[in-house]
C-alpha cells in the first residue's frame, strides 16, 4: 500500500546514489518537481532512463548527476537540441556520459517486457538501420513461421517516479491525457514514487482515465504544479515559451550553471571537471 | 530564399509547405511530428481533406488542433482527439501494422536511397554534433504504406553516405524540399519536380551527389490564393 509522505521523503526513500533510475511522462506529466528533488538531495552517478530526456534530464545531465542515459529521442520538442545532454556526449561536460539508445517503440516495449516481468519483448524493428550494432538487441527467430523479429530486453529500474493529476488517502492514483509508459514504469520498477497535482477523497474513474492502484506504489507524495513547465491536463498549461528560452539557457554553460544554482538546484559541490 | 525571385510573393517554405499537404488529396491518416509537417497535415485539413486523421506519437489519433502544436504533446491534441493511446499502444496496434497510410518524416541527413539519419554526424562514439535521436522514426518508416520525407535542399542533407543510418528509406514515396520534389526511380532518388522560379541547376547544386534528373521534369504548381491564405491564417493563430 502506497505511504503518502513528504516529496523529500519519498525521494529519500526510495533513491540511492548509482540507482538506475525512470523518471516517465511522454511531453505530458513530466515529473520535474520529484527530478529537482533528487537534486537537491545530491543524488549521484545515475543511470538516468527516460524515453525523452526532455528539459528535466537536459538540467540533470548538466550538473553532472547522471553517469549513463538510457533513451529515444534528445532533443526540446518543437525547439531544437538538448544543449547539456549535446555538450556531455560531444564534450564530455560536465563529465562523459554513457549512452544506450534506441527507438521509442523499442524503449516503449522495453517497459512492457519489464511491467509484463518477462525477459524480453519481440518487434518488428532494428533491422537494416546502424541502431541494432549500437545498441542492445539481439535478432530472434519466430519459432512458428522462423520470420527474423527483433528482442528487445527488459526493462527494469531500480526506482520509477511518475506524476499524476490526483490520488486518494489510500494512495490510488488517476491519471487522464496522453498516457505515455507511466503504468508500464511503474509496474517495472522495483520501487515507486508517484508525485500528483492534488490529493482528493475519492477517486472517481474517467473515461479514458488511467487508475494505477496504491497496492503497486511505493509512495505517493502531493506535489502541486509538480510536472512544470510541462503540464498536467486539465490542471496546468504547458509553458512554451519556457521550452523556447531553455534554448538560450541552456546553451552557454555559465547561464545554466547560475539558473541551476539560482533554484538550489546545484551547488558546484561534487562535480568532477572534465576539460573539453 | 523565395521561390521566384524579388518578386515572389511567397517563400521558398511555405511552397514546401503547400506541396506537401497536397500529397495528403485522398489519403485516410498521416502520421506526423511537429514543425512543418505539422503545419502542412493541418493545412491539408483546412483546404483539400477536412477528414483527415492526424496521429501524432503521443497518443493522439484524430488529434483537430486549432493552432500549430509546438510539441507533439501539447495539451490541445488531446483534448480534441477521437482517441488517446499509451506509447506501447501507439507502436504496437497502430503504427507497427499499418493502420496508419501516410507518414511525415523529416531528418538531417537524407541518402540516394532514402535512408535518413537524425542521430549522429561524425563518428557515434566521438559525434560532432549529437542529433536528438530515432524517436518514433525507425518503426514509422517500415509500418506505416507511405513516407513523405520534407527536408531543407542542401549539400548538407543531401549526402551521397550516412554518417548513421537512423531510418530506412524503402517505404519513401516522395521528398519535398524547399526547391522541389525528388522520387525513388529504380531505387534512386531522382529530380522529378521543380517549384516555380527554381532551375534544375539549382536543385543538383544543392545536392550532395550527382542527381538524376527526369526526363519530363515538372513545376509545381504554384500556391492557389486559397492554399495561401489558409496557409498565413494557420501560423498567424
Amino acid at each position: 500500500m502506497a505511504e503518502l509522505v513528504t516529496l523529500r521523503e519519498a525521494i529519500a526513500q526510495t533513491v540511492h546514489d548509482g540507482d538506475s533510475v525512470a523518471l516517465e511522462g511522454f511531453t505530458h506529466l513530466i515529473p520535474f518537481a520529484a527530478g529537482h528533488e533528487l537534486l537537491r538531495q545530491g543524488r549521484r552517478e545515475l543511470e538516468l532512463i527516460r524515453m525523452t530526456p526532455d528539459l528535466l534530464y537536459d538540467q540533470m545531465i548538466g550538473v553532472g548527476s547522471a553517469r549513463r542515459l538510457v533513451f529515444s529521442y534528445g532533443g526540446n520538442p518543437g525547439v531544437g537540441s538538448l544543449h547539456r545532454f549535446r555538450d556531455a556526449v560531444e564534450n564530455g561536460w560536465p563529465r562523459a556520459i554513457e549512452v544506450e539508445e534506441h527507438s521509442h517503440a523499442g524503449m516503449a516495449n522495453r517497459y512492457v517486457a519489464g511491467a509484463s516481468k518477462l525477459p524480453f519483448m519481440v518487434m518488428r524493428g532494428y533491422t537494416g538501420t546502424d541502431l541494432a550494432a549500437h545498441t542492445n538487441v539481439r535478432p530472434i527467430a519466430c519459432p512458428f513461421t522462423g520470420e527474423e523479429l527483433t528482442a528487445v530486453p527488459a526493462l527494469r529500474p531500480d526506482v520509477s517516479i511518475v506524476h499524476a493529476q490526483e490520488a486518494d488517502h489510500e494512495g490510488n492514483v488517476q491519471l487522464w491525457g496522453i498516457p505515455g509508459v507511466q503504468k508500464e514504469a511503474v509496474l517495472a520498477a522495483s520501487r515507486s514514487v508517484v508525485t500528483v497535482e492534488r490529493i482528493v477523497e475519492r477517486i472517481v474513474p474517467r473515461a479514458g482515465g488511467v487508475v494505477i492502484p496504491g497496492w503497486v506504489i511505493d509512495f505517493v507524495a502531493e506535489a502541486p504544479g509538480g510536472s512544470q513547465p510541462s503540464y498536467a491536463l486539465g490542471i496546468t498549461q504547458r509553458d512554451n515559451d519556457f521550452y523556447r528560452e531553455w534554448d538560450a539557457i541552456s546553451r552557454d554553460r555559465d547561464r545554466f550553471r547560475a539558473w541551476m544554482e539560482e533554484r538550489g538546484l546545484w551547488s558546484g559541490a561534487g562535480l568532477t571537471e572534465v576539460a573539453s | 530564399m523565395t521561390a521566384n525571385g524579388e518578386t515572389a510573393e511567397y517563400s521558398g517554405g511555405e511552397l514546401q509547405t503547400i506541396v506537401a499537404a497536397r500529397t495528403l488529396i485522398g489519403k485516410r491518416s498521416c502520421f506526423i511530428g511537429v514543425g512543418r509537417p505539422s503545419t502542412a497535415a493541418l493545412l491539408a485539413r483546412m483546404v483539400h481533406n477536412p477528414k483527415l486523421v492526424l496521429v501524432y506519437e503521443s497518443g493522439t489519433i484524430g488529434a483537430k488542433p486549432y493552432r500549430v502544436p509546438l510539441s507533439i504533446g501539447d495539451g490541445e491534441l488531446a483534448e480534441t482527439a477521437d482517441l488517446v493511446v499509451s506509447v506501447p499502444e501507439m507502436f504496437n496496434y497502430w503504427i507497427g501494422p499499418g493502420q496508419v497510410q501516410v507518414a511525415f518524416l523529416g531528418a538531417a541527413q537524407v541518402d540516394p536511397q532514402a535512408n535518413l539519419n537524425s542521430t549522429v554526424i561524425g563518428d557515434y562514439r566521438h559525434p560532432k554534433t549529437r542529433l536528438p535521436g530515432a524517436g518514433g522514426a525507425p518503426e514509422i518508416a517500415t509500418g506505416c504504406e507511405e513516407v513523405v520525407v520534407i527536408a531543407p535542399h542542401s549539400t548538407r542533407t543531401f549526402v551521397p553516405r550516412l554518417d548513421f543510418k537512423t531510418t530506412r528509406g524503402e517505404r519513401t514515396t516522395t521528398v519535398i524540399t524547399d526547391l522541389g520534389v525528388l522520387t525513388p526511380i529504380e531505387g534512386e532518388l531522382t529530380l522529378t519536380a521543380i517549384h516555380p522560379g527554381v532551375t534544375v541547376e539549382q536543385a543538383r547544386e544543392h545536392t550532395g551527389w550527382d542527381l538524376r534528373v527526369a526526363d519530363n521534369v515538372q513545376v509545381s504548381a504554384a500556391p492557389t490564393a486559397e492554399e495561401l491564405t489558409a496557409l498565413r491564417e494557420l501560423v498567424s493563430r
